[in-house]
């Protein structure tokens, strides 16, 4: 019998069971996923939450749901993985050898790790979105809230789904101008980077939707405390930013079972080959997901292309093969611009979002790097798409690779 | 490519005007890539980092993040940003003649 072991039933995880589990013959192999939670959360949807679009039941599911009959599941924390030694250690003590890992432990925000984020204010006045409860808190904190000055501020790069800050901004202008009090509600954009976002292009355009919609930006802006006393924001270089809320995004962190295991960076993510998804150093150890160190997106969509590349890889590897599917980066993210309308970008390790049609080109349906209702339509299709398909491991009509038809460059 | 004049040499210049070969630097060119940048003068301290990302760039074919660096350069965060201003990781890269940090993403 051989032996995989899938760490981790979020996105990548449950993706990668349900791609392997129908092909691996029974006979010869047993496939083990361990995580430490029941429920799975639909984290795109956390983004709607703080203004009332989705409400908490819309995001949850039980992970039970999506494992494949058959499927051996263990519910336990992970204390350690000892690749030189092939095993992994649970909580308990109990150990499971593997021939074969694929680590989907993803990544998590650290609130501790700067100075007076987690303090007085914490879920009162500082809230997060990036976990249910700050997302609910937030959601409470908004229905009652009469105006102010609303700072929206990135801690430190990278994190999961890099375009979710700009997106709650761009909703933040659309509530409060449905509850017509936008006019009382000053939004601020603090972000480490030097611009709107990561790319050029796409910074520049992200960046015009930020003055039209009338939202100040602040680049180049690294936090380096919380000062709860005064309801200050404050920069290494000591730049000052009054809040009367904040809505932070914190520190990310790979998870501490890869720091424990010594397999980590500085911020526990794992070392990566960012073409075959191999963990550096190892010939029997995958990494799909959040938990990577690529310098690809932390984003749904990028763990769905990587699951299509790392199938084939470990399908090569298994025969004594050499991994030969190539991951390139490919991202695909649909930013909720408010009122409705989406704008849709499509990009790589390689080549920055581009205008276009995606993914018929010329024809669409979806426009790149443009804000249209279709592109809204796309992201709210996805959660059905997510449940449906995605986690399932069913083939969507959009290749792994980025294609460079149907955009204009 | 765009070339550029730095301590009277002719030094070309990658997309992001860090320098696009590694072995044309020198401390004279740090030093004038430093004053571009707003340092008129470096110190023994901004030397210890530049050394430090220049050391880490052989070792590891990247330039290090902010996080690496006060990790392992013995220059803690505050000072990093006293000593460079802004944008340590990038300010740094550029005056130890690196490529801009890919952990940008």
């Amino acid at each position: 019998m051989k032996k995989l072991i899938i760490l981790g039933a979020g996105t990548a995880g449950t993706m990668m069971l349900n791609k392997l589990h129908p092909v691996l013959n029974k006979d010869e192999w047993q496939i083990t996923i361990v995580d430490q939670h029941e429920t799975h959360y639909y984290q795109p949807g956390f983004l709607f939450i703080p203004f009332g679009i989705y409400t908490c039941k819309d995001v949850i599911k039980p992970k039970r749901d999506f494992f494949p009959s058959g499927t051996n599941v263990i519910k336990s924390e992970i204390e350690k993985i000892e690749p030189k030694e092939n095993r992994v250690i649970l909580k308990s003590g109990q150990v499971l050898g593997y021939d074969y890992l694929i680590i989907a432990t993803g990544s998590k925000i650290d609130p501790t790790e700067t100075e007076g984020m987690k303090d007085g204010l914490w879920h009162k006045n500082v809230f997060d979105f990036y976990t249910v409860e700050g997302a609910c808190a937030l959601a409470n904190f908004f229905k009652h809230w009469e105006g102010g000055k609303l700072v929206i501020n990135i801690s430190e790069m990278p994190i999961k789904c890099p375009v979710a800050p700009l997106e709650f901004a761009f909703l933040a202008d659309w509530y409060f101008t449905d509850r017509g009090i936008r006019d009382k509600v000053d939004i601020h954009f603090v972000t480490p980077l030097p611009g709107a976002f990561t790319k050029p292009r796409a910074s520049d355009i992200l960046g015009d939707f930020l003055s039209k919609k009338n939202i100040h930006l602040t680049s180049d802006f690294n936090i380096a405390r919380v000062d709860n006393d005064n309801k200050k924001i404050i920069s290494w270089d000591e730049q000052k930013v009054k809040f009367d809320v904040l809505v932070t995004i914190p520190t990310n962190k790979g998870d501490e079972v890869i720091a424990r295991s010594g397999m980590g960076d500085e911020l526990n993510f794992i070392p990566t080959d960012k073409h075959t998804l191999m963990a550096e150093g190892y010939n029997n150890i995958f990494v799909i997901g959040d938990a990577t160190n690529l310098p690809s997106s932390k984003a749904g969509s990028v763990a769905h292309f990587q699951a299509d590349i790392l199938f084939e890889n470990f399908m090569d590897v298994i025969e004594g093969l050499e991994p030969r599917a190539k991951f390139d980066g490919h991202a695909n993210c649909f930013i909720e611009s408010g009122f409705g309308k989406g704008i849709l970008i499509d990009f790589n390790y390689d080549t920055e979002p581009l205008p276009g049609k995606f993914p018929l080109p010329g024809v669409g349906p979806f426009s790149l790097l443009e804000e249209t209702k279709m592109n809204h339509y796309g992201k709210i299709m996805f959660r059905w798409m997510y449940w449906n398909f995605l986690l399932k491991g069913v083939e969507l009509p959009i290749e792994a690779n980025m294609s460079m038809a149907g955009k204009r460059f | 490519m765009a070339v550029k004049e730095y301590a009277g040499k002719m030094i070309e210049l990658d997309a992001d005007g860090n320098l696009a070969n590694l072995n044309e630097w020198n401390e004279d060119v740090a030093k004038a890539v430093a004053v571009e940048e707003g340092i008129e003068a470096l110190t023994e301290r901004h030397w210890a980092v530049i050394n430090y990302m220049r050391k880490e760039f052989s070792e590891k074919g990247d330039a290090p993040s902010i996080r690496k660096m006060t990790k392992e350069s013995g220059v803690d965060t505050k000072e990093l940003y006293a000593l460079f201003p802004k944008g340590p990781a990038k300010k740094a890269a550029r005056i130890a003649g690196l490529p801009k940090p890919k952990g940008c993403i």
